[in-house]
């Protein structure tokens, strides 16, 4: 299977944990620095609470499906959810003056801020994340 | 309230020091029970001078910084302030990343924060 691991979830906040702890103990088994797989945990809850939330609408009959590959250079997480997909370019920057006081949409920064590429389908309802190894942030 | 208490209460002088007991802010539903806890800190209790202090924390999510900042335009309204302490490294990077280091007066140490509080006048 060339490497890839495939985990499939309904979208239920709740099974987000499952899928953090099995990545992360991946990630722990192969000897990735405590901050990469801080970097990771961070990246991918936030992708998941995207895809449960934005993407599937909170419709438990609706998969999240997660696939990652771990190599000695790093680890690459796809994240697909069954939604229309959005605009990812079109984005306001949350930390702009004027929007720093919303509640929302810092997701996708911390997302691009923790791991080292982060690229969606033309669709924008499957994003890949990329994650060297002992790279710092 | 059937709810499990997530967070730690104590008056430390005039001041209502909030210790989160959980090390992952990150499950909707424990960021939707801390919320509620802090709320009815200010909206039940009128506790409306704050610290949180987050020696507990080992990760945090977007949804929680937005909990956190509704809390802080809470208190605010109530003419309150609210300050954060004992923020790890990793975690103050989430602050710095989103810019929420502005937003908010972060502390290293407790007792620094609470000296930091308006003194209420006599």
């Amino acid at each position: 299977m060339d490497g890839w691991h495939t985990l499939t979830i309904q979208s239920v906040t709740e099974n987000i944990r499952d899928i953090e702890e099995a990545l992360c103990e991946a990630l722990n088994k192969a000897d990735f620095p405590e901050n990469d797989i801080f970097a990771v945990r961070l990246a991918l809850d936030e992708a998941l609470a995207n895809a449960i939330k934005h993407g599937n609408h909170y419709d438990a009959t609706k998969l999240v499906s997660v696939k990652y590959r771990l190599t000695d250079g790093g680890i690459t997480i796809v994240v697909k959810d069954e939604g229309a997909g959005f605009n990812y370019e079109n984005l306001p920057d949350p930390t702009l003056p004027d929007r720093l006081e919303l509640p929302s949409g810092r997701g996708l920064l911390l997302m691009r801020s923790y791991m080292d590429t982060i690229s969606f389908n033309a669709k924008g309802n499957e994003v890949t994340m990329v994650k060297g190894r002992g790279k710092s942030t | 309230m059937a709810d499990e208490q997530r967070l730690l209460v104590e008056a430390v002088d005039d001041v209502t020091v909030v210790t989160f007991k959980d090390k992952k802010i990150l499950d909707e539903a424990v960021i939707q029970e801390v919320g509620d806890q802090l709320f009815s800190l200010v909206d039940k209790q009128y506790k409306t001078r704050l610290l949180l202090n987050f020696e507990n924390v080992e990760y945090l999510s977007s949804a929680a910084l937005g909990k956190l900042i509704t809390l802080n335009k809470r208190v605010k309204e109530e003419n309150g302030e609210l300050k954060l302490c004992n923020i790890i490294p990793e975690i103050y990077e989430v602050f710095r990343i989103t810019k929420l280091n502005r937003l908010f007066e972060i502390y290293e140490e407790m007792e620094q924060a609470v000296r930091r509080f308006k003194r209420r006048e006599a």
